[in-house]
């Protein structure tokens, strides 16, 4: 593993494990009702550059496996198995986007087949090493909600 | 450099073509004849119980290269390790100074349609048993050999050349013997439930998204009527246990060891959820 990698891994883990800022909800605290949750996760807007790299990056948010985006088509492979993001932002309010993140199946049902990103609620067995982890850090989900916020029809 | 280019360009090419064929939503409407004269059912009505109307083989759901591949006996990887597994039959192991050969002749006749009808209830071990696991009683009991570990030594080309004769064959597992019924049910109770951090069950992705890409990956009915399989992504036979482990390390949560009574139970329902279709050992896949 080179340096810059290894920065970036170290960038990684210290990102999805710590909860830096005071203001930082824990996922169990989190206040998700009637499919909106009305305050940033961190007390802070997010990062919408940092939020697209998150939205490709397999290893973090991973959303093209899933959801087509025109505004990356550069990428190869959009998935279909969600709807398509284009102008997500026109359509839903960024209290609605975040919730959908947070927790999908407290929005859409238990059937939904979309991961929750910032939820404990999680399948049996996890990874030993992921117990008690979330898929995404606050930081991280606050940073993909001001990418979709961006994205207008 | 140019030559750098030329491998660019080549890679883009082929990156291309398969995201056009990837971005296909449904399964092809074609027919597998293998070398011109072996039809193979690759889609067939379900068993009742089935949630679909109709089985599918993953065949349908790969690019018009990788469906190429499967239907020529020569440009099928998969044969090279079929033919070991030949050479691997009638050779002598153990203490008792026997090869597979030496009780069963020749495995075109001895075991043509037997993989077709695994796993199967073994009333020795109160369990049932697949092919992997026979080989290993027969190397044990009958040979004086060693066991095959998990993936090791000639498990998978043995398996995928005695499956091989059976070729064509449809399908057809045995669920009134022994408590077949029972391990079915535990089974289709681990398809159903959701594991890992990413909180996915087989039959999300499945059952509920088939048909549907995730990113290059076209999904298929998961269907394991060609195990061992020849894929191209690790350019090797892939073991039927190989892949339920790698699926659920995918979901991102710890996953069951090979054979164990749980994947034992999961190729019990899998394997009836593609009855009717033919046995492709080794197909050929992405």
């Amino acid at each position: 593993m080179n340096f810059g990698l290894k920065l970036a891994a170290i960038a990684a883990i210290v990102s999805s494990t710590s909860f830096a800022n005071a203001e930082t909800v824990a996922p169990d605290d989190v206040k998700l009702t009637d499919g909106v949750i009305a305050a940033s996760l961190t007390g802070e807007e997010g990062d919408p550059e940092e939020g697209a790299l998150i939205f490709a990056s397999k290893k973090l948010g991973n959303c093209l496996a899933c959801h087509a985006n025109t505004a990356m088509k550069d990428q190869l492979f959009h998935g279909d198995v969600g709807p398509p993001l284009d102008g997500v932002g026109s359509r839903w309010e960024a209290e609605e986007i975040r919730a959908i993140i947070v927790d999908s199946k407290a929005v859409f049902g238990d059937q939904t087949v979309m991961p929750g990103f910032y939820s404990l609620k999680v399948g049996l067995n996890p990874r030993k090493d992921l117990v008690g982890k979330t898929i995404l850090s606050a930081e991280q989900v606050e940073d993909v909600v001001a990418y979709l916020a961006t994205l207008k029809e | 450099m140019f030559r750098t280019n030329l491998v660019r360009a080549a890679i883009l090419a082929s990156a291309a073509s398969i995201c056009v064929s990837s971005a296909n939503a449904d399964p092809v409407d074609q027919e597998l004849v293998i070398d011109g004269t072996l039809k193979i059912v690759t889609k067939t009505a379900a068993p009742e119980g089935h949630p679909f109307d109709e089985v599918l083989s993953g065949w349908l759901f790969r690019t018009e290269e990788t469906r190429a591949m499967e239907a020529d006996s020569f440009d099928n990887p998969g044969m090279l390790r079929v033919e070991e597994g030949e050479a691997l039959w009638s050779t002598v192991e153990g203490t008792a100074g026997k090869s597979c050969a030496s009780c069963h002749g020749d495995a075109a006749e001895s075991m043509k349609d037997v993989g077709a009808a695994y796993p199967k209830w073994d009333e020795a071990s109160k369990k049932p048993i697949n092919i992997e696991l026979q080989i290993n009683k027969c190397r044990t009991e009958q040979m004086g050999a060693e066991a095959y570990e998990f993936d090791k030594g000639g498990q998978k080309p043995l398996t995928a050349y005695i499956k091989n004769q059976s070729l064509g064959t449809p399908v057809a597992i045995d669920l009134k013997t022994g408590e077949m019924q029972k391990w079915w049910e535990m089974g289709k109770e681990t398809y159903y439930t959701r594991t890992g951090q990413l909180n996915l069950s087989c039959s999300n992705c499945h059952e509920d998204q088939m048909g549907k890409n995730i990113r290059a990956d076209h999904l298929s009915q998961g269907q394991v009527n060609g195990f061992p399989t020849y894929r191209l992504k690790q350019a090797d036979l892939v073991s039927l246990h190989n892949r339920f482990r790698g699926c659920i390390r995918d979901t991102r949560a710890e996953f069951p060891k090979a054979f164990s009574d749980e994947l034992m139970a999961l190729e019990v329902y899998v394997t009836w959820r593609g009855t009717g279709l033919s046995v492709e050992t080794p197909a050929v896949r992405q």
